[in-house]
């Protein structure tokens, strides 16, 4: 079978994992960094994704998305909140935010699929082989709606995404491998953009959680904002200056918002400082550990609430947790560590990296489908309870949350009008009363024989699979017939345009390798002028000047090629350069060998 | 929109007769979930009560040990995880099985709801019969939600709030009392139970006790959540 990578699909980082020979393993990009930033920047020269990208965060803002994972699945309506955070223009379609980035529209699945396809890249590369098969990780509280998009953007990759799973239980397959515990263990996870608690119990090599709950809209990103919030107040007391009119300098004060936070967790002090738009110079403010806690601990005890849910969900009290493991990057937070120490009265356990447990964990449960582990097995839960809409906007509860998936109901409708051909069903998730309080998943219209009201016998079988996707099946009682049902998501992409958004990938893709060969022939051209520099500066003695000259000609048309944007051009000064140089390759080589030759007669003789 | 509630622990099932054909071979399947011949996951039948689906008698004391390692051990056969690599078909099977494996643990783990479950394997009718709580109880109901919506009418500071709180303290003491006893009566009635089925009598006066026994259960179950409610609204509004 072919091989599966585990992916972290992250707000702030996202990472690729595969499992080799029994161990779990991140693979770094070229840059040898584990971690690709989730930014995705739309250049004139095309797309860049990562590292890189994140330069444009400044220099283009209004065309370099990052936290994407935030829109998955979401209306306009449901960010509406936080928009003023955002640099780039946001509409909506059907329900799906989009992006607007120049001339066109991005859905977040589209732009997501950008990130995955740079692992899928760094994968291939790494391993030699072409990867179509993922496992992806997502929050454990994402909702149905999220965890479709998810999957629709590991698709628009040219991946198959072979099962999405739970980030704190992925963390918990990695952790449970390392260090071989068993008991009940409780794994808080903190990232850039959301928080998910999950308790499981760990035996036999069976993970099988009990209870999971969280909060997909608090992360590192939120704590950002309110020290950002905190620079911005105080640039606009002390110069007049209102920083939101300019998104670049926005830009730059989120990120030493975030750089400073990160100190912090290291250091009591440091300053954070800022250019200040209009020439009016720099800003610069001394920020202690202390001053962020009492900013940021509201936001950190937001985190509690949700865990002492799940513990009484799971009908358990701290006492009874064995373990608490740290994951994601906001936890490196020591307020974050106090809290959560106070919480559960013993101190967390954070020995793997809090940044690629997750990614390791998905390589793991990637390794059980491609039937290379066979002795561990997760038992994932669903987080949202199911339900559908009756009569008076009430919702009615179909599967609860925290029910161990695969999970399967069944409910009978008939009709109440003689002759009724349909009825309408709207299916919701979510734990309130009121159907117009919860998450509204999808409607669709049962299809049904036209007679006596009451008569006709039509049995819905609700599934959530293993993935916490919700499937439908309906069927006749009276006649046996499976009737296929069309789905309607609420806030989701439709089947077609997620096919067409695979089609357009294909044609990005020709941009991106244009990209990328830009990039790449950039990338060796400033090698080779480095060294024949040098080269130059230490045998320009040794060869004829006329070489020397033409040398320096193919220089700088190299140079001149390398500003512009064809990569041809740029690999055919390369060669220019490469046979200008000859010569002086040659000399320098004969030069060296006679120096190393009368090196080691030096060192026979003595 | 209309719909009736019809949780998979409705109707009355009858255990299958005989092991069905594989789906695949069509050999008698003669392994437990997999056919011996062809080596293929087997859908657990519809018609099998989660009792037998995890191998257990129809009795209301399961150890919770024992239930768990054979959940475990039955997830480690039908979990989708290990049928990637399969067909379509058997693919379709583990998740069925999965989910009503899921189903039948939840059920069973949980004394009250294994109860409830076996009240509708065997007593079938009578469970469709609406039971309204006994007189003596709908009425001190009755009475204590008066005193509540008084209690929340009235100012907090008052001497009469003052007293009606501590009237609602004492019902709340009487009430968790009660609910203390009917657990007792519940055990007495799961032991009774299962020491009948143990018997495995077929008298006229071993029907008699079954039903007798049943029936109290049916009644002490459904009162129990009268009870449960009130006290949960009790417990949230002087709190
Ligand atoms: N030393 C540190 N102190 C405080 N915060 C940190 C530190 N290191 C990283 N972070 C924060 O952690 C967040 C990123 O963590 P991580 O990479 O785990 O998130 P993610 O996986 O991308 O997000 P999510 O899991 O929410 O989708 C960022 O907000 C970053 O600022
Ligand atoms: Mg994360």
């Amino acid at each position: 079978m072919a091989r599966i990578v585990g992916i972290d699909l992250g707000t702030t980082n996202s990472l690729v994992a595969y499992m080799d020979k029994g161990t779990p393993r991140v693979i770094a990009g070229r840059n040898e960094r584990n971690m690709v930033p989730s930014v995705v920047a739309m250049t004139d020269n095309g797309l860049i994704v990562g590292d890189p990208a994140k330069e444009h965060l400044t220099r283009n803002p209004a065309r370099t998305v990052y936290s994407v994972k935030r829109f998955m699945g979401k209306s306009l309506e449901d960010v509406q909140g936080e928009l003023t955070y955002f640099p780039y223009t946001l509409t909506e379609q059907g329900g799906v935010i989009r992006f607007k980035l120049g001339e066109k529209t991005y859905s977040p699945p589209q732009i997501s699929a950008m990130i995955l396809k740079e692992l899928k890249l760094r994968a291939e590369t790494h391993l030699g082989e072409s990867i179509t098969k993922a496992v992806i990780t997502v929050p454990a509280y994402f909702n149905d709606s999220q965890r479709q998009a998810t999957k629709d953007a590991g698709m628009i990759a040219g991946l198959e995404v072979l099962r999405i799973i739970n980030e704190p239980t992925a963390a918990s397959l990695a952790y449970g491998l390392q260090e071989k515990t068993q008991g009940t263990i409780a794994v808080y996870d903190l990232g850039g953009g959301t928080f998910d608690i999950s308790i499981l119990k760990l035996k036999d090599g069976i993970f099988e959680v009990l209870a999971t709950n969280g909060d997909t809209h608090l992360g590192g990103d939120d704590i950002d904002r309110l020290i950002a919030d905190l620079l911005i107040e105080e640039v606009r007391e002390r110069y007049g200056l209102d920083l939101h009119a300019y998104p670049d300098h926005m830009q730059a004060v989120r990120l030493e918002a975030e750089r400073a936070k990160v100190q912090l967790s290291d250091v009591l002090k440091t300053t954070a400082t800022l250019d200040l738009p209009d020439g009016k110079g720099k800003f610069s403010r001394e920020l202690t550990r202390d001053q962020i806690e009492s900013l940021t601990m509201g936001l950190i005890e937001r985190t509690l609430a949700p865990c002492r849910k799940a513990l009484k969900d799971a009908e358990l009290t701290p006492e009874h947790i064995d373990e608490v493991v740290l994951v994601g990057g906001s936890t490196r937070m020591p307020l974050v560590r106090q809290r959560v120490r106070e919480l559960f009265g013993k101190t967390p356990h954070c020995e793997l990296n809090p940044d690629e447990v997750v990614a390791l964990g998905a390589a793991v449960q990637a390794d059980i489908l491609s039937g290379g582990t066979t002795d561990m097995l997760l038992l994932d839960v669903t987080p949202l309870s199911l339900g559908i809409e009756t009569m008076g906007g009430v919702m009615s509860s179909v599967i609860r949350r925290n029910t161990t998936i695969p999970a399967g109901a069944k409910e009978m409708f008939t009709t109440y009008v003689d002759g009724q051909t349909g009825v309408d069903i709207h299916i919701l998730q979510g734990e309130r009363e009121l159907a117009k309080d919860n998450r509204s998943l999808a409607r669709f219209r049962l299809k049904v024989p036209p007679l006596p009201a009451g008569v006709p016998r039509i049995e819905v079988t609700f599934l959530i699979d293993a993935n916490g996707i919700l499937n439908v099946l309906a069927k006749d009682m009276r006649t046996g017939q499976s009737q296929s049902i069309e789905v309607k998501p609420s806030y989701g992409l439709s089947d077609s345009e997620v096919e067409q958004m695979i089609e357009d990938s294909f044609k990005f893709a020709a941009d991106d390798v244009s990209a990328r060969k830009l990039i790449e022939a950039r990338l060796d051209a400033g090698a080779l002028i480095t060294t024949t520099e040098k080269s130059l500066l230490e045998g320009g003695h040794l060869i004829a000047p006329e070489d020397i000259a033409v040398t320096r000609t193919a220089l700088s048309a190299l140079s001149v090629a390398k500003d512009g944007t064809d990569p041809r051009t740029i690999r055919a000064r390369i060669a220019d350069l490469e046979q200008a140089t000859k010569s002086l390759t040659v000399a320098l080589l004969n030069d060296s060998l006679t120096k190393g030759l009368q090196g080691k007669k030096v060192s026979e003789v003595t | 929109m209309d719909h009736q509630h019809n949780h998979s622990t409705g109707s009355p099932r009858e255990l299958p007769m005989a092991r069905s054909m594989c789906w695949h071979c069509q050999s008698e399947v003669s392994g437990e979930y997999f056919c011996e011949r062809c080596v293929k996951v087997q859908p657990v039948s519809k018609e099998l009560d989660y009792f037998t689906c995890m191998g257990f008698p129809r009795r209301l004391t399961i150890d919770p040990r024992q239930l768990e390692t054979k959940f475990y051990e039955l997830s480690r056969a039908f979990h989708p995880d290990f049928f990637q690599n399969k067909s379509a078909e058997e693919q379709s099977i583990s998740l069925g099985n999965s989910a009503m494996l899921n189903t039948a643990y939840r059920t069973l783990r949980d004394p009250i709801q294994r109860a409830e479950y076996l009240l509708d394997l065997e007593a079938g009718a009578v469970k469709n019969i609406r039971t309204s709580p006994p007189a003596d109880l709908f009425e001190e109901i009755l009475e204590l939600q008066d005193t509540l919506d008084e209690y929340r009418a009235a100012d907090r500071a008052s001497d009469a709030s003052a007293t009606l709180c501590s009237k609602l303290q004492t019902e709340r003491t009487m009430l968790e009392r009660r609910q203390q006893d009917m657990e007792t009566a519940l055990q007495q009635l799961f032991a009774q139970w299962d020491a009948l089925q143990d018997r495995g009598e077929a008298t006229d006066q071993a029907r008699a006790e079954r039903d007798r026994i049943l029936k109290h259960m049916r009644d002490i179950l459904s009162n129990r959540t009268y009870v449960k409610n009130i006290v949960n609204d009790l417990v949230a509004t002087i709190s």
